[in-house]
């Protein structure tokens, strides 16, 4: 695994995905006269909007050597509470922040059983995937909330003012930014790194990992919440089915930005790139009439080819190694007969 | 005599790095070598291949007078010469004889022979006096035993070259004298053994000759009985070492950590001692008298049950390794590669992982001042390295413990807990670990010292404390303090 780790650090796979990104602006423009326009740009905007806001708390998880399955349910769970406190009288704007408690109670919860019960989290989130997605329908049955403000809805569909940007760019710019210092250029990052190289050599360094993991998960849970005010805004709806299979889509771009699933090595530039790339990809798809259900096949083929380019690599070389060590024995051989 | 092996002119070059220059080893019949060298003077090279792991540039190995092949661990095996590394890899679930028999389970026809590899295994076991039961699983079999089982292993293949790899590292003072008499009822029956190891006094007690590697070539190659530990060191470092344990006169002042009655269940019990600044605490004892827990709840890694843990008047929280850093309590642990490093990280930032607040304004990290300390320390503690952007897995044992001891020394710590401050690291490096540490002592620095090589405990300690079955059962001033009282309290044993 260090090998495969190893690798992709060495051939900077977050400039490789940039330099992908770049080609398939150049593709797209070519193939399509749609594509290279400031309204579709909003529009790729708009479309990887939840998955980058997802996107980059999934990074500091992974890096750490944790992982999150549940943060399309537990976006679909905020979304619900959303629409479940407005359609019983809460005013909107109190309904979003009862949305936010709701995120952080359930990044709590998975950081709860992942640090302090010392579970897998792998198998604790698949277990809270379903929790959640299934609290979405004892809130609103089967049936959606429709009816909400117009002002915020307005927000979720209508660009600034003057520009080709939808409202929602506002949000995700900073923390993007706000991402990318955290995990490079603080000692959250580092700690970020350490913990997931060795959480044992972390904690001999006087790093508090369990409480740091606890608070990256209710962190995860206050960025699920964001993504899923921007998800029920933009479609004017909340409800129990949203995000389908958006954890996926998210760990997917995640590890094709060059994160190793294992931990400890990766990089947040690689992310935001990939996370554009799988906008820019179904964007180009859509334009030349491809089916919608692009995205799916998509990002299920970046997270074969992220995971498979390595492999083949290190079979390659180890191909290599073998050819070039096959004389080697001729040689001493023959040197000790003299 | 008839030679078993002799390697001549070996040499090997992994990319820039000329590992082998002109190794040379000669082996004979019913004879114990100890092949000795600094950490990177190229014996982990040369043993390796011997295992079949790697093959020689240049130069020649023969078997009884054949040409060795290289040709991985089981060729190896098959040729006669079993590797047994310090700590070996058995498989943990399958039982010891499954181990002994890996890869070539006896069989009847198609099915598996269980009482006969069990019954050879016993008596493999048996004949090297260690009656382990092969029916159990590998599983928490101590380093010690899980050793026994690798030689059963090459015996079982009747290997005729045995070599142990720092074999005594992690064994207690029992262990290791059971290890001797298995080694010398094995040159008995005929076997040469290839002894490594970076304890001077336990190879002038068993071994019959002894071949010096530096730099990656043999210095000398010369009968036990005809050199001394000073002529041995000196060929090592290829310079004169006027004393390993340079411990310098320092100030003992007031009582900075103390310890009262912790009890861990199962670990330990009734805990209680105090550090003074500029004094050297050693704890003595076996490998697993509960030493290494003691400190880990010390520091925080671990909780504890009952008492408390006062350090400079303040009483410590449990469980809070961070706050135990911030107050100025510096770990450096014993497990180098699994606890004090991050492996495949740079030396930098290993080093200023403890020190982010240090390095940091307004919440960002100065690239600047990160590279400037860790230089600072490298350059101090005189680290050996290419670039400080190379990952710590690339530097020799001695030069990752120096990393290890910048990343705390750095934090400029009141009190230094350090576990085995020189396992597994050449002379040279333990002499210069010996000598920082005397000097920070000297500054003032309290130190608590975990360590199995008595002379190192004897040599460095103001006061030793001895350890037996997780409770301290002996107290010793430096003056008080003998070889022969310090084994006889960490072993039990009634004078």
């Amino acid at each position: 695994m260090n090998f495969l780790t190893r690798i992709r650090s060495s051939i900077g796979w977050d400039k490789g995905v940039g330099a992908l990104l770049v080609l398939t602006i150049v593709i797209g423009s070519l193939v399509t006269p749609d594509f290279a326009t400031t309204s579709n740009l909003g529009f790729v905007v708009q479309d990887i909007g939840e998955i980058m806001i997802i996107a980059l708390p999934m990074t500091f998880l992974i890096i750490a050597g944790e992982i999150d399955l549940s943060v399309a349910s537990a976006l679909s769970l905020v979304s619900s509470s959303i629409g479940y406190s407005f359609a019983h009288g809460v005013p909107f704007g109190w309904a979003l922040v009862i949305g936010i408690l709701v995120g952080l109670a359930t990044g709590a919860l998975n950081g709860f059983l992942v640090n302090y019960l010392g579970l897998q989290s792998l198998a604790v989130t698949i277990g809270t995937m379903g929790l959640f997605r299934g609290l979405c329908f004892v809130l609103l049955g089967s049936n959606p909330v429709n009816q909400l403000p117009d002002f915020w809805t307005g927000l979720g569909i209508n660009n600034i003012p003057g520009t080709f940007l939808p409202w929602s760019f506002l949000l995700i710019a900073p923390l993007v930014i706000i991402a990318l210092i955290l995990l490079h250029f603080t000692r959250i990052g580092r700690w970020t790194f350490a913990a997931g190289i060795s959480s044992e050599a972390a904690n001999f360094a006087g790093i508090p990992v369990k409480r740091f993991k606890f608070f990256m998960y209710v962190a995860t849970g206050f960025m699920v919440s964001l993504a899923a005010i921007v998800y029920t805004l933009r479609f004017a709806s909340a409800s129990p089915d949203s995000a389908m299979g958006y954890e996926l889509t998210t760990i997917a771009a995640v590890l094709f930005g060059g994160v190793s699933i294992a931990g400890g090595f990766g990089t947040m530039w690689g992310v935001i790139f990939s996370v554009i790339e799988l906008g820019a990809i179904r964007s180009v798809l859509q334009l030349v009439n491809f089916s919608s259900n692009a995205l799916q096949i998509v990002s299920g083929s970046l997270l074969l080819f992220s995971v498979a380019v390595p492999k083949v690599a290190e079979m390659l070389k180890a191909r290599r190694e073998t050819r070039v060590k096959t004389p080697t024995p001729s040689l001493t051989s023959s040197r000790s007969v003299e | 005599m008839e030679k078993v092996l002799e390697i001549r002119g070996a040499a090997k070059r992994f990319g820039g790095v000329q590992a082998l220059v002109d190794a040379n080893l000669t082996l004979y019949p019913r004879e114990i070598h100890a092949l000795l060298g600094e950490n990177g003077a190229g014996k982990s090279t040369l043993l390796k291949t011997l295992a079949g792991v790697h093959k020689l540039d240049a130069g020649s190995i023969t078997l009884f007078g054949k040409e060795f092949i290289a040709n991985g661990t089981r060729g190896s095996l098959e040729q006669g010469i079993a590797v047994i590394y310090q700590e070996p890899n058995l498989f943990p679930d399958l039982t010891l004889a499954e181990n002994v028999f890996i890869g070539r389970q006896l069989t009847h026809g198609k099915t598996v022979a269980w009482k006969e590899m069990a019954e050879q295994s016993a008596a493999l076991f048996k004949r090297l006096g260690v009656p382990l039961d092969p029916s159990r699983r590998a599983r928490g079999l101590s380093i010690a035993d899980q050793q026994i089982v690798e030689i059963a292993k090459a015996l079982s293949l009747s290997a005729k070259v045995i070599v142990m790899d720092e074999p005594t590292a992690a064994l207690s003072a029992n262990e290791t004298e059971r290890l001797f008499g298995v080694a010398r009822s094995l040159r008995e029956e005929g076997a040469a053994l290839v002894f490594v190891s970076h304890r001077l006094d336990e190879v002038m007690a068993l071994c019959d000759r002894v071949t010096i590697m530096r730099d990656g070539a043999t210095v000398a190659t010369a009968p036990i009985a005809e050199v001394d530990t000073d002529k041995i060191v000196k060929w090592m470092v290829g310079r004169e070492l006027s004393d390993l344990f340079p411990k310098m006169k320092a100030n003992i002042g007031e009582t900075i950590l103390k310890v009262e009655n912790i009890s861990r269940e199962g670990q330990f019990e009734d805990i209680s001692f105090e550090v003074k600044a500029g004094e050297i605490v050693g704890i003595a004892g076996l490998v697993g008298s509960g030493r290494s827990e003691v400190i880990r709840a010390i520091f925080g890694i671990d909780n504890y049950e009952k008492g408390s843990v006062t350090f400079l008047g303040k009483k410590m929280k449990k469980n809070r390794p961070n706050q135990a850093m911030q107050d100025g309590i510096a770990l450096v642990p014993e497990d180098r590669r699994q606890q004090g490093l991050f492996m495949p990280v740079s030396i930098t930032r290993n080093t200023s992982i403890t020190l982010l607040k240090g390095v940091s304004k307004f919440g960002l990290l100065r690239k600047a001042s990160e590279t400037g300390i860790t230089a600072e320390w490298s350059k101090k503690m005189q680290l050996k390295f290419n670039s400080l952007e190379d990952s710590v897995d690339r530097l020799s044992g001695g030069n990752q413990q120096k990393v290890v001891l910048a990343k705390w020394l750095s934090t400029k710590p009141k009190l230094l807990i350090i576990d085995e401050p020189t396992r597994g690291i050449d002379v040279g490096t333990k002499s210069e670990v010996h000598r920082f540490l005397s000097q920070e002592a000297t500054k003032g620095l309290g130190i608590l010292m975990i360590s199995s090589e008595l002379p190192e405990v004897l040599g460095m300690s103001d006061r030793v404390l001895v350890m037996r079955e997780g409770r301290l059962v002996a107290h010793f001033n430096a003056d008080q303090a003998n070889p022969e009282n310090v084994i006889a309290a960490a072993s039990g044993a009634s004078k």
